[in-house]
């Protein structure tokens, strides 16, 4: 096995977070789900590191999966998710850490041999198979016999709901479809873990939320332990237990969704999960404190204590209300259903989005002057760009 | 529904499956095991490929390199290759290049035939070709080079075919012509200042093609008694074999910096615009290149 | 979710100029209309009928007809179906047929061994051997004839080290000059060809099968037996019959290496046509080139077939 590197000091807030959450994370998923989660199976990535020459794909990512859990691993593209996941898998291997299933090392197991189901971003189905056969693959390795896999295939079929489709050929199917038929052969061989690539990418948007939703709810009654890498915030936050938030190779924060989106624990992840203002405050003299658009709060700790700052606000959490002689003017209003979006102009070229009710957006025409006033709780600052 | 708590009860299927273990240790190096098979293969491509023309190169020795160029009758064939492959560059892009923008703009239903047509050169065999040609050709054409530079159009027709027509469906013809149209250009500027830079890697492909076939082709041109290059080198074979085989693997050699000068030229240009590369050999479901003529 | 959005428009935004100022010109009836727009393709298609299907057309009815007076006959195709040509016929099925086979194999095994190569010095591998295959597939003929005639004549370069080592060539009976000996020369073309039309159809294996194959348990030769293999077997045998014609239809190298004297079909056209039999023969020439063409055309309908199903796959 490779050597141990010694790690490097990085944010406190990433794995301490993951190890005490764990056991939390596995009491929801047992309470929610009525799943027995202690045949189920954990998955831990301790370390690990990836490095391609002058790259570090994975930079000593360590993370808990509990047994029945579906954490997302949500990132931008080159962030090392799907590296991490390829690794879990066995395509690829670590230059240094350890991935335990159950507690044993699987580094040196082939991939052939874990017992993973995976689900790839697309077209990996056998194109010379038809569905029914692409779903029993798995099972014919494992050489069960022809009838047992053929019922076995035919009931997976029916649980992703393609039972229709079960003589169909791959390019007979359409993109959700074979994703479906995807799933199923992944959970054929009743893995200990379910691994998903951006399953959802390559699929138009109204299928995307139909799969979402089946791969989920199929995910819980079986209760098995899922990895899913994704791109979209809006499918990690709507269907994982927990979300992991990577950049360049780390863990930035571990939480439930809701924790994530309330208390992110870095400017990153703040503006990564949601939308996010940058509003330009000053510094109070110890750094402790920062004057926004006039109101003075106090700061989240793990920024800059001293220059030129902006404070990460949601929109939502902004105040905007009709005043003649208020400090912006309403530039743009959209209409997104439920809530209304206002788009105000600040003084200095600033524009600032607001959330707020459409039913009290009457009042907010582009041209209105305005006043735009920030909550009282604290605030994340990140250093003003140059 | 009512399956998924079905399946998720039963563990019946895990009876039977024989849950494979882990197994530590007994990690296969796969890179390393390929990495062996691949050796064994090119090594016996490369001494296939590179010994008979390393012992033709000794066998040719330094005087057959030296003379070669001074011997009579290598200008003369040469030249008489180099002036039926620029005869028959002319004739395969003034007729290919206009015709397929053609098809491709106005009768694109026209393109399945196009296609099928010009796998024909393919499947007849330029023997055959040679026979029928032989038959019907006018009496002063025969024996001329004129003749074989007419009839390499027809040989050279499906990768001039091909290239073209790769090039323009990379570039999305019609939305180009629209939108130059839209813009206010005509047919002539549309063509000359839009389409045709965007060809110029088929263009390419297709001028290296060309040269090849004109510089390799024997069948047809010693059967019609005219005296190009491949068919010097097999006449003179007969006065001296060290001189022939000298200029036959010249005329490899040219071949090869040429086609490496213009795929480099064209792959630095189509980086530049951000084209397709230059496909030398471009093969698709209808057709394709063959071997030697 | 609907979006509507109110923006505050600059004023005085224009069409663009000469729209709505353009004449249509007055339409002619359809037919004309397809009529006029064929004439487009007119000079090329010109051409080939000049080129290509009047030689075509002279090949196919001269097969019928009597060399000397014209009339209406069947005794060309008599001829070329017996003694002499039927055994030129064998010879060449023949040959194609090792031509074929032995250089698909290997060019398989050739493009998978720099397809899979990885990094830089993979693709730099790849690079190579592409634009050696493109040279390669179209050397043959005259200089393949020599190269090899100076390796392994009997007084080849190649002969005598194989000698040095105890191996004698030709005290086994190799020659350059039978079947066995010309399909080696083939291989020269055949193999590069095979590499340069098996790789479109290896590119199309993706390597998510061979990794989802593996995550169900598969290994190599599970995921050969039962994917990789069949999802190129259409490819690999289309390809196959291409290399078949190309072996069939060659003339240059089996005519350099032998001076005429092989018996190949394409070899005995040749000689009808250089005068080398006696000018009423000529027409017999007419009726094996038919032959050919006929195996040919059949030859290429498999091929067509097979690429459109590997193409449903492989898409």
């Amino acid at each position: 096995m490779a050597t141990n590197e010694a790690a490097p000091a990085r944010p406190a807030a990433a794995t301490d977070v993951a190890a005490t959450d764990v056991a939390a994370a596995a009491a929801v998923v047992a309470a929610t789900t009525g799943a027995d989660t202690r045949s189920g199976t954990s998955v831990s990535l301790r370390e690990l590191t990836r490095v391609f020459g002058a790259t570090r794909a994975l930079d000593g990512m360590s993370l808990d999966i509990a047994p029945g859990e579906l954490v997302a691993l949500l990132g931008p593209s080159g962030c090392g998710k799907t590296t991490a996941l390829r690794i879990v898998a066995g395509f690829e291997t670590a230059t240094s850490g350890e991935v335990l299933v159950d507690g044993n090392d699987v580094q040196g197991v082939p991939a052939a041999r874990r017992d993973m189901g995976m689900v790839f971003q697309s077209y990996s189905l056998f194109p010379n198979m038809s569905a029914l056969d692409n779903v029993a693959f798995g099972l014919r390795m494992r050489k069960v016999g022809a009838s047992a896999r053929r019922n076995k295939a035919g009931e997976l079929l029916e649980m992703v709901g393609l039972s229709a489709q079960a003589a169909q050929f791959p390019h007979q199917l359409s993109g959700g479809q074979q994703q479906r038929v995807a799933l199923a052969r992944a959970l054929a061989i009743e893995p200990q873990v379910l691994l998903l690539d951006e399953p959802l990418s390559a699929l138009d948007a109204k299928v995307r939320l139909q799969l979402r939703e089946q791969i989920r709810t199929l995910q819980q009654r079986l209760g098995t332990t899922t990895l899913f890498v994704t791109h979209d915030q809006e499918e990690a936050l709507s269907m994982a237990d927990r979300v992991g938030v990577m950049r360049a190779g780390r863990l930035e924060q571990v939480a439930a969704p809701d924790e994530l989106y309330d208390n992110p624990a870095t400017a990153f992840v703040a503006e990564f999960v949601g939308t996010m203002n940058r509003i330009p405050g000053t510094l109070g003299s110890d750094g402790s404190s920062v004057t926004v658009l006039g109101t003075t709060v106090p700061v989240q700790p793990g920024g800059p204590s001293s220059g030129a700052v902006n404070a990460l606000i949601r929109p939502e959490n902004l105040t905007i209300t009709p005043a003649e002689n208020g400090n912006g003017i309403v530039f743009l209003r959209t209409f997104l259903g439920a809530v209304s979006r206002i788009t105000v102009l600040l003084s200095g070229d600033l524009q600032v989005l607001v959330d707020i009710p459409s039913t009290t957006a009457a009042a907010m025409v582009p041209g209105a002057s305005v006043a735009v006033g920030i909550p009282s709780s604290a605030v994340h600052v990140v250093p003003a760009a140059g | 529904m009512a399956a998924i708590g079905e399946y998720a009860k039963q563990g019946w299927i895990r009876r039977a499956i024989s849950a494979p273990p882990g197994n530590p240790g007994a990690r296969v190096s796969r890179s390393g095991r390929f990495a062996a098979w691949r050796w064994v293969i090119m090594i016996i491509a490369g001494a296939y490929f590179l010994l008979p023309l390393y012992s033709a190169l000794r066998f040719a020795g330094v005087s057959g390199f030296g003379s070669v160029f001074t011997t009579p009758g290598f200008g003369a064939a040469l030249w008489t290759s180099i002036q039926i492959s620029a005869m028959t560059w002319v004739i395969t892009m003034a007729l290919m290049v206009p015709t397929t923008i053609y098809v491709h703009l106005r009768l694109p239903r026209l393109r399945v035939l196009l296609e099928s047509i010009t796998i024909l050169p393919i499947v007849i065999p330029p023997i055959v070709l040679t026979l029928g040609v032989l038959q019907v050709a006018p009496l002063d054409l025969k024996a001329t080079m004129w003749l074989l530079g007419i009839e390499y159009v027809i040989l050279a027709m499906p990768f001039a075919y091909r290239a073209i027509d790769a090039g323009l469906r990379s570039i999305d013809l019609k939305t180009l012509t629209e939108a130059a149209g839209n813009l206010g250009a005509g047919w002539f500027t549309t063509i000359w200042r839009v389409i045709l830079p965007n060809l110029g890697t088929s263009v390419l492909s297709a001028t290296v093609l060309i040269v090849a076939l004109c510089l390799g082709e024997f069948t047809m041109a010693s059967l019609n008694l005219v005296q190009t290059f491949p068919v010097w080198i097999v006449l003179f074979d007969q006065e001296n074999a060290q001189i022939s085989t000298s200029a036959s693997i010249l005329a490899l050699v040219v071949t090869w910096l040429f086609l490496m000068l213009i795929v480099t030229i064209g792959t630095r240009r189509a980086r530049r615009t951000g084209a397709g590369e230059v496909t030398l050999f471009t093969v698709s479901a209808n057709t394709t290149t063959i071997g030697e003529s | 979710m609907a979006e509507t959005t109110e923006l505050v428009t600059a004023p005085g935004s224009q069409a663009g100029p000469g729209a709505g100022r353009v004449t249509r010109p007055a339409r002619l009836p359809k037919p004309l209309q397809t009529v006029v727009s064929l004439l487009g393709v007119l000079p090329f298609t010109a051409y080939i009928a000049i080129g290509l299907f009047i030689p075509l057309i002279a090949v196919l009815v001269g097969a019928f007809q009597n060399s000397a007076t014209g009339a209406w006959t069947l005794s060309n195709i008599d001829a070329a179906v017996h003694g002499a040509y039927l055994h030129g016929f064998e010879e060449s099925l023949e040959l194609s047929v090792i031509a074929s086979v032995i250089p698909g194999i290997f060019g398989l095994l050739i493009a998978y061994a720099i397809f899979t190569a990885k990094g830089t010095g993979g693709k730099a591998l790849r690079q190579v051997v592409i634009t050696a295959s493109g040279v390669f597939a179209n050397f043959g003929g005259v200089p393949l004839a020599f190269l090899f005639i100076s390796g392994l004549s009997s007084t080849g370069l190649l002969t005598g080290w194989l000698n040095d080592i105890g191996v004698n060539l030709y005290a086994h009976g190799f020659t350059l000059y039978d079947l066995f000996g010309i399909s080696l020369v083939y291989m020269y073309f055949q193999i590069p060809l095979m590499v340069l039309i098996i790789l479109p159809a290896l590119e199309g294996l993706r390597p998510s099968w061979r990794e989802a194959s593996e995550n169900l348990g598969a290994r190599s030769w599970g995921y050969w037996r039962f994917i990789g293999g069949p999802v190129l077997l259409p490819s690999f045998v289309s390809c196959l019959m291409l290399l078949f014609g190309s072996a069939l239809s060659a003339y240059a190298t089996a005519e350099a290496l032998s001076g005429g004297t092989i018996p190949l079909t394409s070899i005995q056209i040749g000689t009808l046509i250089n005068g080398n039999v006696i000018a009423t023969g000529v027409n017999v020439g007419k009726a094996l080139g038919l032959g050919m063409v006929l195996i040919i055309v059949v030859v290429m309908t498999f091929y067509v077939l097979l690429q459109r199903r590997a193409a449903k796959w492989l898409q």
